[in-house]
């Protein structure tokens, strides 16, 4: 274990560099650079300017500023966010734990749901249960999420008022609530960006999960298991079900750079100020330190969770870490 | 053991199970009419896409007899602009789904055939593309060029898709590699690439149909996403994510241009996502579903 822990954060440390390194190129190679960006459109000599690009260090060969970059980058500093007049990280400290809010329980309560139905469908193989579940299940797996959003935003907050179209918080109300209207209003407003995330995740869950029972599901032990009496059902909720998880972490790290991605639109269409929104609205903004830096951490946090969770499969299944 | 001859594979077998399968038969047709109205956009399309029609009295009208999906906020009609945004969608995701899959292919065969540490070297470079959300990689490199073309586009996608495709060669040449018939063939003196090309990508060629089909679908909300988020695209170009940014400012006002797109886009995916599913049981008919180590059921996005 010991050494597939090493082998593993080892490998883990360099992706964390390529992705970095992949920023700086990426920063360097484009057209331009950050100065003319932030002030493009804006008036200021070219002396003033190169006067900038010195106090950035924008003047100093490639390999010292690659250096520097990846040496602020491990300690944070990344950048300065010209659209929002504030350091890069400040910006994302604020963003991080809103975003984490939202994914989190989405999380996990997709991969709930979507273990559930997986099971309900390999029960049955092939009944109408099975088909119409799965008929189901692909049409969430080819919506695109941002549509999905829209859609559950246009019925839900605008047709049927059941819930705020986004936000934190109401914008106007809040500040004069109790603490606990404020609560009742946040949760109101976590509703539907969790339950659009979690029905996304869902169906890529399920659609596994289905796959890996209905390949345990010839095993000589579940047959054992009928043949000692167990019924059918328990057979697959208990016995099934235990060997078909394994798979499942490990495609809760395999799902996870897609869940990030869903994130970024989720919070688009419901105004959720996290990651996410924060990075493509610097888009807009041409902010590009603060978009690499959001891209950077985001990234950063799926290669970490990623590496979690094959220590996670490593710990429960020994043939991983042996092999 | 590895196989002593290649497995020849069972072609009338898949083909009698595909025909039965009705996934296959709706999924076709479904990809073959959206095909043929993209291909006929010009006659089928009422109004000029690009055109803005009327830009004080037809703007941002709903539903009409004379505009069957209404028109958008510059007055230009929806229908016309989601039969053109077909021709757009489809063509980047399959120029650059058989992009990314000759590239892939390419460089799967290639580390599985050659082995050591070309191989390390490459694979270690596919394990760090699959932790990266390729999203938002296409989006820091969109930000920061700036407005890209079309064709920029397709290639920037391609670029970030060959990684499963890649990853699935490699498994199958290596498995390949030391059978009987390929080290017979590297025996009689037959060059490399021709190993590689007669003898080992034939037995490949399944599994990349495969994912293949599943690709293009994600390209499509790939595209669709970036699109979206007003970095796919460039305006007035129609693509389905576009015509939905177009009128994703005001979405209650305007939802005849986020429900139709929207469901042109869905009803294209999950087409293609069935065929991808209904063919890989068909090509494999012990399995019942996808194998638990399969990478394709993940989205790509």
């Amino acid at each position: 274990m010991r050494r597939y822990l090493a082998r593993r954060l080892l490998q883990a440390a360099g992706v964390v560099l390529f992705v970095t390194t992949l920023s700086f190129a990426l920063i360097h190679l484009a057209p331009g650079d950050p100065i003319a960006a932030a002030l493009s459109g804006s008036r200021v000599s070219e002396t003033v300017r190169n006067q900038w690009r010195a106090e950035f260090g924008l003047d100093r060969p490639i390999a010292e500023q690659y250096v520097k970059w990846v040496a602020n980058a491990a300690r944070g500093r990344l950048g300065y966010s010209f659209s929002r007049r504030q350091p890069v990280s400040d910006v994302l400290r604020d963003a991080l734990p809103r975003t984490l809010v939202l994914a989190l329980p989405a999380l996990l309560l997709s991969f709930a749901l979507g273990i559930t139905v997986g099971v309900l469908q390999a029960e049955r193989p092939r009944s109408a249960r099975d088909r119409w579940l799965g008929r189901v299940l692909l049409a969430l797996y080819s919506v695109p999420d941002f549509w999905l959003a829209l859609v559950a935003l246009l019925l839900f907050s605008y047709r049927v008022r059941l819930f705020p179209p986004g936000g934190l918080t109401d914008p106007v109300l809040y500040d004069y609530m109790s603490p606990r209207e404020q609560l009742v209003d946040r949760l109101r407003h976590l509703v539907l960006p969790v339950i659009t995330l979690t029905l996304l995740t869902a169906a890529s869950v399920a659609r596994y999960q289905r796959g890996a029972l209905l390949s345990v599901l010839p095993s000589a032990w579940m047959r054992t298991a009928l043949a000692k009496g167990v019924s059918w059902r328990s057979a697959v909720r208990r016995h099934a079900l235990r060997n078909a998880l394994l798979p499942v972490i490990t495609l809760f790290g395999l799902s996870l750079p897609a869940f990030a991605a869903g994130t970024v639109f989720i919070e688009k269409v419901f105004s959720w100020p996290g990651m996410g929104l924060v990075t493509v609205n610097a888009i807009a903004a041409r902010d590009y330190h603060l978009v690499t830096a959001g891209v950077l951490v985001m990234s950063v946090m799926v290669v970490i969770a990623t590496v979690l969770t094959d220590l996670a499969v490593a710990a429960a299944d020994p043939r991983v870490r042996l092999s | 053991m590895p196989p002593v001859v290649p497995p020849l594979p069972d072609v009338a077998g898949i083909r009698s199970r595909l025909r039965r399968d009705r996934r296959a038969t709706f999924a076709l047709g479904v990809l073959l009419t959206i095909a043929t109205c993209a291909l006929l956009a010009p006659i089928l399309s009422p109004f000029d896409p690009n055109a803005q029609l009327d830009i004080s009295r037809l703007q941002s009208q709903a539903p009409s007899w004379s505009h069957p999906l209404g028109t958008d906020p510059f007055s230009r009609d929806v229908l016309s602009r989601l039969l053109y945004g077909a021709r757009i969608s489809l063509l980047i995701s399959f120029t650059a789904v058989a992009l990314a899959m000759s590239f892939g292919t390419l460089i799967g065969a290639v580390a599985g055939y050659l082995g050591g540490a070309i191989d390390a070297v490459l694979m270690r470079l596919v394990d760090a593309a699959f932790s990266i959300p390729t999203l938002l990689l296409l989006i820091v490199v969109i930000a920061l060029w700036g407005e890209v073309s079309t064709s920029a586009l397709t290639l920037l996608i391609a670029s970030v898709g060959w990684f499963t495709v890649s990853r699935l060669v490699r498994a199958e040449t290596l498995a390949m590699r030391d059978a009987d018939f390929v080290v017979a063939a590297r025996a009689l003196g037959v060059p490399a690439w021709r190993v590689l090309g007669q003898h080992v990508l034939p037995n490949v060629v399944g599994p990349a149909i495969i994912a293949a089909a599943l690709a293009v679908g994600n390209v499509i909300l790939l595209e669709a996403g970036l699109s979206y988020l007003g970095i796919g695209v460039r305006p007035p170009t129609a693509s389905w994510g576009s015509i939905i940014q177009d009128g994703s400012e005001r979405v209650s006002d305007l939802w005849w241009l986020t429900l139709f797109p929207g469901l042109a886009i869905l009803v294209t995916v999950f087409a293609c996502n069935a065929l991808g599913d209904a063919l890989r049981d068909a090509l494999d008919p012990r399995q019942l579903q996808a194998a638990p180590d399969d990478d394709t059921p993940i989205k790509a996005t």
